[in-house]
């Protein structure tokens, strides 16, 4: 009987045909392509792209050069100096970031305590030569000011889970 | 000088028109037959396939023929190169001298040539020359392993074919295409035939090295068999031979099984439609299928293959042969030679 089954099906094509079946199916149905460049697709609030410093409304910059990131960051891309000889100073005449060597981790971001260092939704930022992708603090506070309304708005969005 | 005129210049000149007509929109349909083959492909697999060069993609193949026009043709140091060179001239000619026989409506033929089922059967087996050579000449492993693969396969392939033209050819009592059509006029041939046409369709993937069938270029194991060594336009070559080679398979499963010009049923808003139209749509059709089967089937292994070929297709294509004789036979519905059903 099972002999007789198997023969029939073979003649028939019938694994064949519900196969080519399924594939019609699949033809018609809408296409999950996303045309790169022109669509984008969704990204989580908490998405971590580049990197930038961010101000506050008044236009003074957030960081005070606790180097927290700097301690924390396992990959070591972070370089922040304050000058030691101004007495209560907490400015960093110095931020580097080698982009080359981040891991996007996030933990910057973490442990900074006055949101200043963020990873922001921007994750284009490609360059033609590997100088540029050592980031000072000038680019990462033009990135800060450039994707400050993105940013902000990001982290209004997450502040309810944390 | 009016005699050689009229003898020699004048017909000649009107046989290349005739040649140019009939290869110039084969070429561009082959074209666009890469087009279609990877919408087609793409869209089972929920992609889009190429839509960025001109409006939905439609100057793809133009772009892809352009790239492989201005790339260097490299002749690999090893290799023979007067046949190196020749092989892919070779199968792309044979791929469109197939089509000087395709009648593609009443009276619109290149050759209406008295065998012309044997002529197309001829020339779709001299195909696998141009495949071995390629992989004789191109001196390297893996394209003369794929070499030997196409050519076992082709010819084990092609015994079942020629069965199955007979049985057609049993029903019709000619060998000529037009008259092969005109005998579908009542019934297509696919019906009463079925069986055949199954076989022969499956076969005819096997001939042009279309998935499930396609060892040959089988790039997992073998790279892409015997075209390896080839680049730019001698690549090109190979690739509008093959395709060409699957509408020329198409449009003769459609002049055996589907009444070629003919139209599906011998009343008003079907026979509006022009004889070629039908026939075409025909052709799209059968195409469809082949790169509907290329979306859904995983290759075949080679002793599968060799398998179906020899132990499946063979013996029931013979006894469909002998079938289809006794019935006529029996039934006195054999035709006269010469005559028609």
């Amino acid at each position: 009987m099972t002999l007789l089954k198997r023969g029939v099906r073979s003649v028939l094509f019938s694994e064949l045909l519900s196969g080519l079946m399924l594939t019609l199916v699949y033809f018609f149905r809408p296409k999950v392509t996303l045309n790169y460049p022109f669509e984008k697709g969704p990204l989580s609030p908490r998405f971590r792209g580049e990197h930038a410093l961010r101000r506050y409304r008044n236009g003074e910059e957030r960081c005070i050069a606790c180097k927290l990131c700097e301690a924390i960051c396992p990959a070591q891309a972070i370089t922040v100096e304050a000058d030691p000889n101004v007495a209560g100073n907490c400015r960093a005449t110095r931020y580097d970031l080698d982009m080359t060597k981040c891991i996007y981790c996030g933990f910057c971001q973490e442990a900074c305590p006055v949101d200043a260092i963020v990873e922001g939704p921007n994750f284009e930022f490609t360059t033609e030569t590997r100088a540029e992708l050592m980031y000072n603090k000038e680019k990462l506070l033009a990135n800060g000011d450039r994707w400050e309304a993105e940013i902000a708005a990001n982290i209004e969005r997450d502040a309810p889970y944390r | 000088m009016a005699e050689l005129w009229q003898e020699y210049l004048l017909p000649l000149i009107i046989i290349v028109a005739k040649i140019l007509v009939i290869v110039v929109p084969l070429l561009i349909c082959v074209a666009y037959l890469t087009y279609v083959e990877r919408k087609v492909i793409g869209a089972i697999q929920l992609r889009k396939g190429p839509n960025v060069v001109g409006p939905f993609g439609l100057l793809q193949p133009f772009a892809d023929g352009l790239k492989l026009l201005m790339k260097e043709t490299v002749v690999p140091s090893s290799a023979d190169q007067v046949v190196f060179v020749f092989a892919p001239i070779l199968t792309f000619t044979l791929g469109l001298a197939a089509w000087a026989v395709i009648p593609f409506g009443q009276g619109l033929v290149l050759a209406d040539i008295n065998v012309g089922i044997l002529y197309l059967f001829a020339i779709s087996s001299l195909g696998v020359y141009g495949i071995i050579m390629a992989g004789w000449s191109s001196n390297s492993r893996y394209a003369f392993l794929g070499a030997l693969r196409s050519a076992a396969q082709m010819i084990s392939y092609e015994v079942s074919i020629g069965f199955i033209i007979i049985t057609v050819l049993l029903c019709v009592g000619s060998l000529n295409l037009t008259d092969i059509i005109m005998a579908q006029k009542s019934v297509w041939f696919a019906i009463p035939l079925f069986p055949m046409f199954v076989v022969f369709f499956v076969s005819a993937l096997a001939e042009t090295n279309r998935t499930p069938f396609d060892l040959p270029e089988a790039e997992a194991e073998l790279v892409a068999g015997y075209n390896v060594e080839y680049s730019a336009m001698t690549f090109a070559l190979f690739f509008l031979g093959e395709y060409a080679n699957m509408i020329l398979m198409s449009a003769m499963a459609v002049v055996l099984f589907f009444g070629g010009w003919l139209p599906p049923f011998d009343v008003a808003p079907f026979t509006l439609i022009p004889g070629p139209v039908w026939f075409l749509i025909k052709i799209m059709i059968i195409l469809f299928i082949f790169l509907w089967v290329r979306a859904t089937f995983p290759r075949y292994r080679y002793d599968q293959l060799m398998h179906l070929g020899w132990k499946v297709f063979l013996p029931l294509s013979l006894v469909w042969v002998v079938l289809t004789a006794g019935v006529l036979i029996f039934t006195g519905w054999l035709p006269l030679a010469g005559g028609t059903l």
